[in-house]
């Protein structure tokens, strides 16, 4: 007989149903706009680190891709003058599937208008507070948090790549051949640092490697350049990534552009660069701050489970 | 044999890893909030036996292993081999001292094993999990000891020694549990 039943509880489709209105609730109470934007776009995003679902054009239609975030959609409202927009929404990610992953998730993304990320990570503490009950989180510089955990500078630039791997194989055993700097540090914060920091409650990595920056903007901290990033960590679980965004139109473009050259170093198929998202970026996008939370994590955290097949109705392998 | 991507690796799945047939254990996807995606693998070496723990770059492949488990019937040893028949179409097998291991104890003519070939040669034998042998060879019992516990030693017509309740006799048929090497019953049949 063919498994025909949700893969959650009655309990957790309840507690997602909660969850949701607390969201919502959440973002009414502080005049922020619940927006709609396509799934199905024409453009996407070159992060080599994502794979995206492509659905092929009729004839002379376009190829059309599922989307991996938000961002680019939403980035053009702001760009239109909506002024502070969320989105709790669907987003694909090819290729994504594991306890802590599923290739159809439901994300939770928000900007604020005139806001950097340090505003923005007290945002997010505030809205963890309101539906987790958790109380105080810490802010760890992404360089500060390897020197307490590693005992390594990974920015410092006497820090080799045969001294981040002899790390990564005396905590791990055996390493991925072919790895650049930034896959080495992927490595080292999943398999290393996630682990340890799962008993200190809610964590803030911010001021990642520039290198690192998607499209948030880099800004200059002890005389390095980093970019203006954070990643929010419950119980070593990841659940948020903001940005201060980047607003130079040609940084941006620079940046998709460095994103597709690294996909072809990595022998990934290049991405068309999501021209109007660039055009609104040159026309207006305002100064913002963005986040994308993944709701199903939130969830997972708040009732406690382990594999995010438990609270999604239908998780991908009964989909 | 064809190239699996981690996205494949199911359990149960055989690939080759560093030259040894190995069967995937376990598979977990792994990634950080941006950035690159590792699947962290559980893998058993079918040589050695040993569990493998690795880290994969995600869509890093592997090479499938040739593969295959079979039932076969135990015929005979000459020592050195021990082998093994195909009862459908005759054909023979001969594993050697590494593939039969802790099976040894376990084979009887005529009984069915699951053999694992590798490239077509066996490399590895998996007795069933309940197999009835003949005990050979044990002490009598004590009168009046058929209920209580206590146990004694007894040699199996296959050399396997195993520990059966103090009222079993020599020339029993008993049945014993492979996998722990421990007495479960006699024998149905009489």
């Amino acid at each position: 007989m063919s498994k025909w039943l949700p893969s959650a509880s009655p309990e957790s489709l309840a507690a997602r149903a909660d969850l949701l209105q607390a969201l919502r609730r959440f973002f009414c109470d502080r005049g922020v706009m619940e927006v709609e934007t396509p799934l199905l776009s024409q453009g996407t995003v070159p992060d080599a680190g994502i794979d995206v679902f492509r659905l092929p054009g009729k004839s002379d239609e376009p190829d059309r891709y599922l989307q991996t975030s938000p961002e680019s959609a939403m980035k053009r409202l702001l760009a239109a003058g909506s002024g502070d927009i969320f989105q709790i929404c669907k987003a694909f990610r090819q290729g994504e599937a594991g306890h802590n992953h599923n290739p159809e998730f439901t994300l939770l993304e928000w900007y604020r208008v005139c806001w950097d990320h340090v505003a923005l990570i007290r945002e997010v503490a505030e809205l963890l507070g309101a539906v987790l009950d958790s109380d105080g989180w810490q802010v760890w510089p992404y360089r500060a948090l390897f020197v307490e955990v590693l005992g390594v500078d990974p920015l410092d630039e006497q820090t080799s790549l045969a001294a981040l791997t002899a790390i990564a194989e005396s905590r791990i055993g055996s390493v991925p051949h072919g790895l650049d700097c930034d896959a080495l540090l992927d490595l080292l914060m999943s398999h290393c640092i996630e682990p340890e920091i799962s008993g200190w409650g809610v964590v803030f990595i911010t001021d990642f490697p520039a290198s690192q920056a998607a499209m948030a903007r880099c800004v200059s901290v002890g005389n390095m350049d980093v970019a203006a990033r954070f990643e929010c960590y419950v119980h070593g679980k990841e659940l948020a990534n903001g940005y201060w965004e980047q607003t130079d139109a040609n940084g941006l473009s620079a940046q998709l552009q460095a994103e597709n050259k690294r996909r072809q170093q990595r022998g990934l198929p290049q991405r068309p660069i999501d021209e109007r998202l660039l055009a609104a970026h040159r026309q207006s996008l305002p100064e913002c701050a963005g986040v994308a939370l993944g709701v199903d994590r939130l969830l997972a955290v708040k009732l406690g489970a382990n594999n995010l097949g438990e609270i999604i109705s239908f998780c991908w392998d009964s989909a | 044999m064809p190239n699996f991507s981690t996205n494949e690796f199911k359990p149960g799945l055989k690939v080759m890893l560093d030259g040894d047939p190995c069967s995937i254990l376990e598979n977990e996807f792994v990634k950080p909030g941006k950035g690159q995606a590792f699947n962290r693998v559980k893998l058993r070496n079918l040589k050695s036996g040993r569990v493998w723990e690795r880290t994969f770059k995600s869509g890093d492949t592997l090479e499938g292993a040739d593969i295959m488990d079979v039932d076969l019937e135990y015929s005979y040893t000459d020592g050195e081999f021990w082998h093994f028949m195909d009862p459908s179409t005759y054909e023979q097998y001969g594993a050697d001292r590494d593939a039969v291991g802790e099976a040894e104890k376990w084979l009887k003519e005529q009984e069915r094993y699951e053999i694992t070939l590798y490239n077509g040669t066996p490399l590895a034998v998996t007795p069933p999990n309940f197999i009835e042998l003949e005990i050979t060879e044990t002490d009598p019992g004590l009168k009046g000891d058929t209920a209580q516990g206590g146990s004694k030693p007894a040699t199996l017509s296959t050399g396997a020694v195993v520990r059966v309740p103090l009222f079993i006799t020599e020339g029993e048929v008993i049945r014993v549990d492979t996998r722990t090497g421990e007495y479960v019953s006699r024998a149905s049949k009489s």
